[in-house]
């Protein structure tokens, strides 16, 4: 009789977790071939050059287009966690393939060098897991042939394929991480970042406080790992020498259940500024103890937080003039109601994503980041790696669609990040209200070093 | 009906068992030279998870214990691997040896409180094992890169072998994969595979007949946990990078989950355990794009209810159905009971003549959960 219940307790428990780890969802995703694989099957991977444009608008100096770009098509492919906890992140992924089919639906397909080619973009699904990234850049690259990989998300992955990535000499442009890594590492020439780096976003913040904020304690909160790191480094670093001083630091694991510990202590500390250097669910408890204690300080909310949806959940009441840095237009914002650019976005993203909600901040991100990758096109010179390669390290004010004014890209044989300037906001009514001019951390505080970003 | 009859001869099920593993084994060797590199290391990636899937099934097909934790020794197998090749700079085969041990020293201490824990308890026990072990390779980031996780280098084939990396990495994991084999099954097969069965199916019977509990289920724990740090070693050359995100609770319930999948209690079930786990989530996202999750839980589903006893016993039982007739013998019991005689057969030619008690035993092996 045990015998037998003990036998059906172990069946429930099995079937109990099956039903877990379909619910948590599936991480990988490995395949998803999106037709003939039969044919491809055999291919050799690696050498560039075997489709053949027969097209006669390559000019005349340029070599045969790269792997992936055929007379009419130019192929990309990108990965995202579409399934398991990171799965928000998916937005961004699905806001890319959005503005491929609005480009090429209303801007003809890929310009300059590329003119005359759709876009064909494949996405595959990581989990943000990093062996299931090796597995789908490895199928993206061999098997799908990809033009270039654009874009992969978040540090442990690209950091699992870009040697890889590199070795195999694929364009890994724009990758959706705020690492300082991506710019300082010099043995990795075929990848890039894109969005402002933590460190620089740290000296932006270091620099409001600077000049608004002059002689104040500070109070830090951040996630013990390489990403608070980087803001935490980034931060001590830029000020250094100012009369700004942190007095309390303390660190949390993302296996913590509360902060309550450490806000108490932070709290006691009774500093001017409390620099909030978390992700959005610890940033929501971080701000709910902040909206409920004695303690005022002036509330730095790192950007990676700062959606208005984490913000709401926890009050918009008691959390006015809390403070952060931007660089993209909030299309809820009201002042961007008459502007061409978000009205652009809004109407094709309505038509070309309609699933997705233009004011999530994720949709807009994928949209700029497309928007960036399509201008990074009409400045390569051929329909080639090396050349798309070229062109991303000579970046000169390149404006790019849902940027704040003021915002734009550039790089230098030196400078291997695309944006490094933000414009602070603080907390006005149930949006971010921008505040005095668009801080450029290069001219302030010179290029992110390694010593910076290692910390 | 005469084919059937021969078919029942236990010496021909014999012939017909080596001639079918001859013939796995020369697709097995033949793949790597024929598919594109891509699909050649989804195939290491097969054999690093049937390697773990089968030091599970060790524990919990044929031991009755359950293992939430098997993830966290898959982690500890890879990161002894990483963090020897890249921060003392020890050729790759070394680092086998080291990982097994500390594998299996590991696996031996978390078996102690397996001694009073059963069922759900050590299940909870296990499970939190899997989920502190992201957290503490993060803590250690002077030695394990932290959250950045480490590059190794990947092995490269000698010159001799003439072998792209990709295959050279698949036939270690082949060579790996085999060993383990032989070696489970030998295990099973041996007076100590008998204790582990006995005592799953009543522990208080199998102490009465001399079995050493204690010795035997922590023992049981260590080798398969041992297991799990193999495939560890495997997926740091194959992969060539860890990092704690790739080793979190999800790993651990994949690898449960493939091995009631594949079919517990049962040598080969890992195998096809692993094969579900690599290449289902293609085929169920192929039926929905939006959430291949919800497809592929629906898939384990079925599986569970189709199929209790893993794609394995589903073929056993088939098998065996066949042997008696086709669909007019009764199912289960007499068709299954038959089957596993014919496995004790194969016993016997390894020269063990308990043919009785294993094919006893045999039968519950079958009934899976």
């Amino acid at each position: 009789m045990t015998k037998h219940t003990r036998k059906r307790a172990l069946f429930a428990l099995l079937l109990s977790l099956a039903l877990f780890a379909a619910a948590c969802g599936d991480t990988r995703d490995d395949d998803g071939d999106t037709g003939d694989t039969g044919a491809t099957e055999t291919d050799s991977p690696t050498d560039g050059g075997t489709e053949t444009a027969t097209d006669g608008e390559t000019a005349a100096e340029c070599p045969e287009p790269s792997t992936g770009i055929t007379a009419d098509t130019i192929k990309l492919g990108g990965t995202y966690p579409l399934s398991g906890p990171a799965s928000a992140y998916g937005a961004i992924g699905q806001a890319v393939q959005a503005y491929f089919e609005y480009a090429n639906g209303e801007l003809g397909g890929a310009p300059g060098a590329f003119e005359g080619r759709e876009f064909e973009y494949v996405i595959k699904d990581d989990g943000y897991n990093p062996p299931n990234t090796v597995e789908a850049v490895r199928e993206l690259v061999e098997q799908e042939q990809v033009f270039a990989l654009f874009q992969n998300l978040g540090t442990p992955p690209v950091a699992a394929v870009w040697d890889y990535v590199n070795q195999q000499e694929v364009p890994q442009p724009f990758v959706a991480t705020g690492a300082s890594l991506w710019g300082l590492n010099q043995e990795h020439p075929w990848t890039i970042g894109w969005q402002p780096n933590y460190v620089s976003e740290s000296r932006v913040y270091a620099q409001y406080l600077k000049e608004n904020h002059a002689g104040s304690t500070i109070a830090v909160l951040y996630q013990n790992d390489d990403y608070g790191q980087d803001y935490l480094n980034g931060f001590k670093s830029a000020i250094e020498g100012s009369d700004l001083e942190i007095v309390a630091e303390q660190s949390y694991e993302t296996t913590d259940a509360t902060l309550d510990s450490q806000m108490t202590n932070l709290a006691q500390s009774e500093a001017d500024v409390f620099f909030n250097i978390t992700t959005p669910s610890f940033a929501a408890k971080a701000m709910g103890f902040d909206a409920q204690s004695d303690w005022n300080p002036v509330h730095l909310l790192n950007s990676v937080s700062n959606s208005l949806t984490v913000v709401g959940a926890v009050g918009f009441e008691p959390l006015q003039g809390i403070v952060t840095a931007l660089y993209l237009k909030d299309p809820a914002d009201e002042q961007f109601q008459e502007d061409e650019d978000v009205q652009n976005y809004m109407e094709m993203l309505a038509e070309y994503g309609p699933d997705l909600d233009p004011n999530n901040g994720f949709a807009v991100y994928g949209w700029a980041v497309a928007d960036s990758f399509y201008k990074l096109l009409e400045q390569t010179e051929c329909p080639t790696r090396e050349a798309l390669q070229e062109a991303w390290g000579n970046l000169n004010d390149v404006e790019f669609a849902m940027a704040l004014p003021g915002i734009t890209m550039n790089t230098g044989s030196d400078d291997r990040f695309p944006l490094e300037s933000m414009q602070i906001a603080t907390l006005q009514g149930e949006t971010w209200e921008l505040q005095g001019d668009v801080i450029n951390t290069r001219e302030v505080f010179g290029p992110v070093s390694e010593a910076v970003g290692d910390g | 009906m005469a084919i059937r009859q021969r078919l029942r001869d236990p010496a021909t099920q014999r012939w017909l068992r080596i001639g079918v593993f001859v013939l796995l084994l020369a697709v097995a060797i033949w793949a790597p030279f024929f598919f594109a590199p891509f699909r050649v290391f989804q195939f290491s990636r097969v054999l690093i998870f049937a390697i773990a899937i089968l030091g599970l099934g060790l524990l919990t097909g044929f031991n009755g214990q359950i293992s939430l934790g098997h993830g966290a020794f898959f982690a500890i197998g890879a990161y002894t691997a990483a963090v020897l090749m890249v921060k003392v700079g020890w050729p790759f085969l070394l680092v086998v040896p080291v990982a097994l041990v500390i594998t299996f020293a590991l696996g031996y201490g978390v078996g102690i409180p397996a001694l009073r824990l059963h069922g759900l308890y050590l299940a909870l026990v296990t499970l939190a094992l899997a989920v502190v072990t992201p957290p503490i390779l993060k803590r250690f980031s002077g030695l394990t890169g932290g959250s950045m996780g480490l590059t190794i280098p990947k092995p490269q084939p000698p010159e001799w072998t003439g072998l792209a990396a990709d295959q050279y990495l698949y036939f270690l994991g082949l060579i790996a994969f085999i060993v383990a084999v032989v070696l489970a099954r030998n295990l099973v097969n041996s007076r100590i595979g008998r204790a582990m069965v006995a005592i799953r199916e009543d522990p208080l019977a199998a102490q009465t007949m001399g079995v050493n509990l204690a010795q035997v289920k922590t023992l049981t724990f260590a080798w398969s946990a041992m297991y799990a740090g193999m495939a560890g070693v495997l997926f740091t050359w194959t992969i060539g990078f860890v990092s704690p995100e790739s080793f979190t609770i999800v790993l651990s319930i994949e690898i449960l989950a493939a091995l009631v999948v594949g079919g517990l209690g049962s040598i080969w079930g890992p195998l096809l355990g692993a094969i579900f786990l690599v290449f289902i989530p293609n085929i169920s996202e192929d039926i929905n794009q939006a959430a291949p999750g919800i497809a592929f839980g629906a898939l384990l589903i079925l599986a569970m209810y189709v199929f209790p006893g893993g794609i394995a016993g589903l073929a056993r039982r088939q098998w065996g159905k066949f042997l008696m007739g086709g669909g007019d013998a009764p199912p289960g019991a007499g068709a299954v009971g038959r089957t596993d005689r014919s496995e004790a057969a194969t016993k016997t030619t390894e020269g063990r003549p308990e043919d009785e008690p294993v094919a006893n035993t045999g039968h519950s092996e079958e009934g899976a959960p």
